[in-house]
């Protein structure tokens, strides 16, 4: 009796296990079409780089079709990489952006540790402080800084505007806050007992800064290392408004200013230029992506 | 033989000393934390803080920044009608931009949350590439996208017998490209923080829905949106003040043109204060910026606050 109750139930069940994993297989379907469909809109601009970058100026302009390269070349690349204004500007970008990464770890990670570790007078205040201070746009303080560095150098004679070591200055603003607020989060999360430990070992402050938590935190460090690289070799305002003379151009603002001449677009050098100015970063990602996510996260789901 | 004899010395002799090394490891703590911060309090007080109030002084003097005229630089630009036009469509530019991001990043996260949990990663790697990518670099490609004699949109467009569209000549259309490129930098980074969201939403919340009988629909407004609200509200917030103080994509594809139809805040200042060497009046322009952060930062602020507590 029991076993017949039991048939009786199985295909009343079945038929709606059946009818639900078809919806999941028909949710999935329709999951993947869209997925399609913006994985293309998302990556036409960098393919389209791509695809002119290997074109000629010749095929460029006979209008033939644009998503297609018939004479592939690579003479856009070859003629960027031995310009030596187009080499100038990717060692610009380099230097920039590796000392205001160093320059930003070294004022961030120390500073984290405090706020986070060692309360004194002041230190919550200083914290939300910094979350606010990443909320202040470029766009707002280009202005004023434009107009203090020049009172500086009437003042001091040293000439900063038109320098690119000037964006050292600068960029931190832009790194440091956001650095900073995602480490205090990272070191937030390790547990006290460990310093603790190490303070009753007799470890001093710093020790226990370079033993215990730049190791346990190495992912947020690293997290924050991509952030700040990718801000700085991003930023265009700045080196826009800061920098002009051809020789202290950073990449993006060089791109810009010395391969568009008046109306006149090299549309097969500007891309390939694009490209190589986009590929450091992509690179990066496609390294670190786990990182990279895990910073771009950090900002807003901890703290 | 030496460096342990000296070592071990205090440790035997430990009684007496502890309290005074107590209390100077404390006062070594306060400063040491003071030397640790100094050069970060020292950054954001000499390059931001001071900054923003100069441009506030900066906003009160006439053009050579001789002469202290008050409120001289605000009262030209409530007369000046390109400078209406520049707030309507920094309203316009920001609001619509963050809503499609907005509602963009939230579909696509479901969408990748759909599938199997092996492919996901793939498929986010692939969403996130416009984020990954320097605005100013890809904002070149959209350009010559929009080219207009050579534009590959109108190529493909003109298979489906669509004439071809003035992207960047129009104003409209202007406004829309504008738009557009900002959905496309912008999306990746709501679908990124949406996804992580979603993840965290513990799966017997939907389990115990579907037991009660709610549709998918239901499952997302009673279920998803209330255990989102909090990212949803950040990630908008913050979405709002970074595109509301955007640069980067309207300077570079349209420049402001054609004619004033699609500056922003930020651009209008550069146009004026750097370009036009009016520096008062273009920090005057990007000083409108400020009420929109200042409200956007209050409610971020809020929030936070509100989850230290519950933590």
């Amino acid at each position: 009796m029991s076993t017949l109750a039991i048939d009786k139930a199985g295909p009343t069940r079945k038929t709606k296990y059946g009818s639900m994993s078809r919806d999941r297989t028909w949710a999935l379907r329709w999951s993947y079409f869209f997925l399609i469909l913006f994985a293309i809109f998302s990556l036409v601009p960098p393919i389209y780089m791509l695809i002119t970058s290997l074109k000629s100026s010749a095929e460029i302009s006979a209008a033939t079709n644009p998503w297609w390269v018939y004479h592939p070349t690579l003479s856009n690349y070859v003629e960027l990489l031995t310009s030596n204004q187009f080499l100038t500007f990717f060692r610009n970008s380099a230097f920039v952006s590796v000392f205001v990464v160093t320059i930003t770890m070294l004022i961030s990670v120390p500073a984290a540790f405090a706020l986070s570790r060692m309360r004194f007078w002041g230190s919550a205040t200083l914290a939300t402080g910094v979350f606010l201070t990443y909320l202040i746009p470029d766009t707002l303080l280009f202005l004023p800084l434009f107009k203090m560095f020049a009172v500086f150098g009437d003042w001091t004679g040293i000439q900063l505007i038109n320098r690119w070591y000037v964006l050292l200055l600068l960029y931190p603003t832009l790194t440091v806050p956001f650095a900073t607020w995602i480490m205090i989060g990272y070191f937030a999360s390790i547990p006290k007992e460990l310093d603790e430990a190490a303070i009753i070992d007799g470890a001093s402050w710093f020790q226990t800064l370079t033993r215990i938590f730049i190791p346990v935190a190495m992912p947020g460090i690293i997290a924050a290392t991509i952030f700040a690289f990718t801000v700085s070799w991003a930023q265009f305002l700045y080196p826009l408004v800061f920098t002009t003379s051809t020789d202290q151009l950073v990449l993006p603002v060089g791109i810009i200013t010395s391969l568009i001449k008046g109306d006149v677009f090299n549309w097969g050098q500007i891309m390939t230029g694009a490209l190589l100015g986009a590929a450091p970063p992509l690179i990066i990602y496609a390294f670190l992506m786990d990182y990279y996510i895990a910073g771009l996260t950090a900002g807003a789901t901890k703290g | 033989m030496a460096d342990v004899a000296i070592q071990s010395n205090p440790v035997v002799g430990s009684g007496t000393r502890k309290r005074g090394g107590l209390q100077r490891a404390l006062k070594r703590k306060s400063t040491a934390a003071f030397l640790m911060t100094l050069p970060l309090i020292l950054l954001i007080a000499i390059l931001v803080i001071y900054p923003a109030f100069y441009s506030l002084h900066l906003a009160t003097l006439n053009k050579s920044m001789q002469r202290f005229i008050g409120f001289g630089n605000f009262e030209f630009l409530f007369k000046r009608e390109t400078f209406w036009l520049v707030v309507k469509q920094s309203c316009i530019f920001a609001i619509t931009a963050v809503v499609f991001k907005a509602l963009i990043g939230f579909i696509v996260a479901h969408f990748v949350h759909n599938i199997p949990a092996k492919g996901q990663r793939k498929w986010r790697g692939m969403l996130l590439v416009p984020w990954v990518i320097p605005p100013a670099m890809s904002t070149l490609a959209w350009l010559w996208l929009f080219d207009p004699s050579y534009s590959a949109f109108n190529y493909t467009l003109s298979y489906f017998g669509i004439g071809p569209i003035s992207w960047t000549g129009d104003a409209y259309w202007a406004r829309f490209s504008v738009i557009l490129v900002n959905i496309w930098f912008g999306a990746p980074f709501f679908m990124i923080m949406y996804l992580a969201a979603l993840k965290s939403v513990p799966e017997q919340l939907y389990e115990a829905a579907a037991i009660d009988g709610a549709n998918w629909w239901q499952r997302i407004w009673y279920v998803t949106l209330p255990m989102m609200r909090n990212i949803i509200a950040i990630t908008t917030l913050f979405s709002l003040i970074v595109t509301f103080a955007n640069f980067d994509i309207v300077r570079i594809l349209t420049a402001g043109g054609p004619l004033d139809h699609t500056h922003i805040f930020a651009t209008w200042a550069f146009r004026v204060g750097i370009e036009g060497g009016d520096i008062p009046l273009g920090a005057s322009v990007s000083l409108f910026m400020f009420p929109i952060l200042a409200v956007a930062a209050i409610f971020i602020l809020r929030d936070i606050n509100k989850r230290g507590n519950e933590s």
